[in-house]
């Protein structure tokens, strides 16, 4: 089998806030809680025409990996309906190779 | 022509759910551009949703707007039975009493007759909104079911979405030229016909957020991974802007001295496209002269950004192969914006970005857009009727919509023409209305008010006598085109999955109602579908040559065109079959006798906003900050949506933004509660400190009441507490009638009390 994770390139997230209501929708978690909250960085700027300007998901201790959606063969609800297509699930070992040079990506162990 | 390419049929069974695949429009409000859903339902409850991986254009995504809809669908807020009160009770919520469907369809179709007997049938107006499935029907319920002309949205000069389309039919001769995102290709960015585009200027619109129009928002991101590069135009920093190669933050309302100066360069510095212009475009030469007139200096003065970017700017465009244009609702938003429009154009047209893979494309479907329903007026000359028409011949004969202040000014009068008013999902003095207050007096006129809607709103209960439930895009059968179908590239089925109450979607209002006026052009339809496929698609061909329905559109989930690019050339866009444009001179004018006709100027121009630093700086002296209203937000829609908890804890509070420098001259704290006033009026909103927005400039929200309030006048949700349109001044708009400065206001700032009940939606929500 081989531990889990989910790669997050959070380049691409938009703050959309996608993934926080779907899983609290998923989960019936209560509206200010959830097994993944989207951070934001910034905005500010570093030099001319320079902004930090990021939003990251963090992965919080409420997640349960959407075990009864892995299952029936379907991604976890955040990495399904994210719109940036920013998140993807799978085995740690696959994920961890499919790091992009350069990317700024994530990778949790689930 | 060719169908979607999904495993599965429309429904199926799902362990203990039946599922639905279906596409979002309205209710709950969204633009037409429908994402795909999978709606599962257990024991006829709609217990959950989920993006639909197959749909071609969302692929599985999902907005929380539509993520939250089981919420919205059994909301305690929600009306799921007609209602009526008596009109001396009007603001009184506890008046309201429930009645039968034929007891308020008896009621509507007696002040109907009566109205029509007394006064003649156009002293009934169809208030309509803006986006939503039911703005598409308010000119068929007006000409169809109460044969009246008389068809409103009430924005002061039309300011969203008309002025861009009306100059692109001056211009272009067509409906609105979108950004090619594949969405016509069942295999999306796949189809080899597709091309990304290599730069795409982002102009005054925040699409991630509106999926505005016909547009996936997200598409944006997809090609931003694939390698496109950004130029954006925009008073605040936002999530491209900080991603831009170049970002212009301009001075809010001067974009048309911009958009002369992009066109300047890229016509000096030889850049444009001598092929494109030579064969398709009439009257160069008297354009190129004019934009001459705006040097890149004098509009980084105007606009407050460097020089060197503009000039930048102008050759990225200009060199990028193809490069796309996002232009938004900051084009609608100002009296001047007909010429802002009119350079976006120009710069798609002399770069020959005009429906090329990757550029601007003019779409393919088209089943009538934002109208239908003008030719069944009896007599047929009720056309020329419309309120409007004598001072504002350019904007209601475009637009086929009354004038928006024009019909203000026919309300207050004594002896005004009006005296019914229905409003189809329009809550006019939570939003669009400038001067809220004045439209709520003037609508307080009319005899009999009624409304169609989700839940009570501060229209409904400040105006109207009868209440009618209509039910949301789970509960009918429909279809949603991008563009409304006017410039289209794609359909998707909307499938009926679960019923809730009484609620009735707006074709069945529509049809139960015309039957009942005019039976004669409403008695054959016995469903939404047969309206719709003899009304609506029959004007479109199935791959194997039939009239398409949607029995076809339920088999196939979707229907896309085998898109044509440069039809232009191929005789597409003309009736005569002949190539070139639908234009008087056949081609692309930028010299635009359509514009000369109507009595504007041929060529752009540059005017100050109304109020402005420059334009009247004893007025700046009082009211020193700029204002942009109508920020975007992920939750809600308009008015809409502030009742579903899912949303309204991601985005409690209406907000205004602030520069941090600005912040401290004034003394305010992110986080405070503030006045925003000019002399039209005020409206208290929370401060939100942004290093990314313009200095001297605010950016407010929009369509803010607070649901979870007082419902009875004068409160009325405190809506005018809230309303940043009380802000708008009257009638202060373009020479042809379009665009009001919502976009570029100008007033003081000064903190305000905390709301005393600043907790009270915990106890609403979960008390």
């Amino acid at each position: 089998m081989g531990r889990k994770g989910i790669l997050i390139n959070y380049d691409f997230c938009t703050g959309c806030h996608s993934c926080e209501v779907s899983c609290r929708v998923e989960h019936g978690y209560p509206d200010d809680q959830g097994g993944v909250i989207v951070v934001q960085v910034g905005p500010w700027e570093y030099g001319p025409d320079r902004y930090q300007y990021s939003f990251v998901p963090v992965i919080t201790d409420q997640c349960d990996q959407c075990f009864e959606r892995v299952d029936a063969g379907k991604d976890p609800a955040c990495v399904h309906h994210c719109q940036a297509f920013a998140m993807k699930y799978g085995r740690i070992d696959d994920l961890s190779k499919e790091v992009d040079e350069g990317s700024k990506s994530i990778l949790y162990y689930l | 022509m060719a169908f979607g390419t999904f495993t599965t049929p429309i429904t199926w069974q799902e362990g203990e759910y039946t599922v639905t695949r279906t596409n979002s429009w309205s209710p709950p409000g969204d633009h037409p551009t429908g994402a795909g859903m999978l709606l599962y339902v257990k024991d006829g409850i709609l217990e959950k949703v989920e993006g639909d991986p197959e749909q071609s254009i969302t692929k599985g995504a999902m907005p929380i707007r539509m993520l939250s809809l089981p919420e919205y669908v059994y909301s305690p807020y929600r009306i799921l039975h007609p209602m009526k009160r008596a009109r001396d009770k009007r603001g009184d919520d506890s008046a309201w009493e429930q009645v039968s469907w034929d007891e308020a369809y008896d009621l509507i179709v007696e002040n109907v007759r009566r109205c029509t007997e007394q006064y003649g049938s156009n002293s009934i107006a169809t208030f309509v909104g803006t986006g939503r499935e039911a703005g598409n029907w308010g000119p068929t319920m007006s000409c169809r079911v109460f044969n009246s002309p008389n068809i409103v949205y009430m924005q002061s000069g039309w300011s969203c979405y008309g002025p861009r389309m009306a100059c692109t039919s001056y211009v272009l001769g067509a409906p609105y030229p979108e950004l090619d995102y594949a969405s016509q290709y069942p295999t999306s960015y796949d189809d080899p016909r597709w091309q990304r585009p290599e730069v795409i200027l982002i102009w005054g619109k925040e699409p991630l957020k509106s999926n505005p129009d016909g547009f996936w928002g997200h598409s944006i991101v997809d090609m931003y991974a694939m390698g496109t590069k950004f130029i954006v135009v925009d008073p605040r920093l936002t999530w491209e802007a900080a991603r831009a190669e170049i970002w212009l933050q301009v001075r809010p309302g001067t974009d048309a001295a911009l958009g002369m100066a992009f066109c300047n360069v890229i016509i000096s510095e030889d850049l444009y496209d001598h092929d494109f212009v030579e064969k398709w475009c009439f009257g160069f030469d008297q354009f190129a002269e004019r934009v001459q007139t705006m040097s890149p200096a004098e509009a980084a003065e105007i606009c407050e950004v460097p020089e060197e970017k503009i000039i930048e700017a102008a050759r990225m465009y200009a060199k990028a192969k193809p490069a796309a244009l996002q232009w938004g609702l900051a084009v609608d938003q100002k009296p001047n914006g007909i010429q802002m429009g009119f350079c976006c154009l120009a710069m798609m047209a002399i770069t020959g970005n005009i429906d090329n893979p990757g550029g601007n494309i003019m779409g393919a479907i088209d089943i009538g857009g934002l109208g239908s329903g003008y030719t069944d007026l009896d007599p047929q000359s009720k056309i020329n009727e419309m309120i409007g028409v004598d001072e504002y011949p350019a904007m209601v004969r475009t637009q086929q919509f009354t004038h928006p202040d024009t019909v203000l000014d026919e309300l207050e009068k004594e002896d005004s023409i009006f005296h019914m008013g229905f409003f189809t999902s329009a809550n006019a003095i939570a939003n669009p209305c400038n001067l809220p207050k004045r439209w709520e007096k003037a609508l307080d006129k009319l005899e009999f008010n009624v409304v169609m809607d989700i839940v009570m709103t501060p229209t409904a209960e400040a105006v109207c006598d009868l209440f009618l439930p209509v039910n949301t895009y789970a509960e009918r059968d429909m279809y949603v085109a991008t563009h409304y179908g006017a410039c289209g590239t794609w359909i998707g089925a909307i499938k009926k999955a679960i019923t809730v109450g009484e609620a009735k979607s707006d074709i069945t209002i529509m049809r139960e109602l015309g039957t009942r006026l005019r039976p004669e052009l409403w008695e054959r339809y016995k469903t939404d579908i047969e309206y719709i496929d003899d009304q609506k698609l029959c004007t479109l061909k199935t791959p194997d040559g039939r009239p398409l329905t949607m029995q076809d559109l339920f088999d196939h989930g979707s229907y896309h065109v085998d898109y044509e690019y440069r039809k232009y050339e191929k005789g597409l866009l003309r009736p005569d079959g002949q190539p070139g444009f639908m234009t008087p001179t056949g081609r692309i004018e930028l010299y635009s006798t359509m514009l000369e006709a109507w009595g504007d100027e041929p060529l752009p121009y540059y005017e100050e906003p109304p109020t402005s630093p420059r334009s009247t700086p004893e007025y700046a002296e009082e009211y020193p900050m700029v204002l942009s209203t109508g920020a975007r937000t992920w939750s809600y829609f308009h008015s809409e949506q502030r009742h579903v908890p899912l949303l309204r804890e991601v985005e409690p509070w209406p907000l205004v933004d602030i520069n941090p420098k600005d912040a401290d001259r004034y003394g305010l704290h992110d986080g405070d509660w503030v006045w925003l006033e000019n002399d039209n009026g005020r409206c208290k909103m929370k401060l939100s400190v942004q290093p990314g927005q313009k200095e001297g400039a605010l950016a407010s929200q929009h369509g803010w009441w607070y649901p979870e309030r007082d419902a009875s006048s004068p409160s009325l949700f405190d809506v005018y507490e809230v309303n940043v349109n009380n802000l708008v001044p009257y009638k202060t708009i373009g020479k042809l009638g379009w665009g009001a400065p919502f976009k570029c206001l100008m007033c003081k700032i000064y903190k305000a009390e905390p709301s005393a009940d600043i907790d009270r939606i915990e106890e609403v929500y979960h008390g």
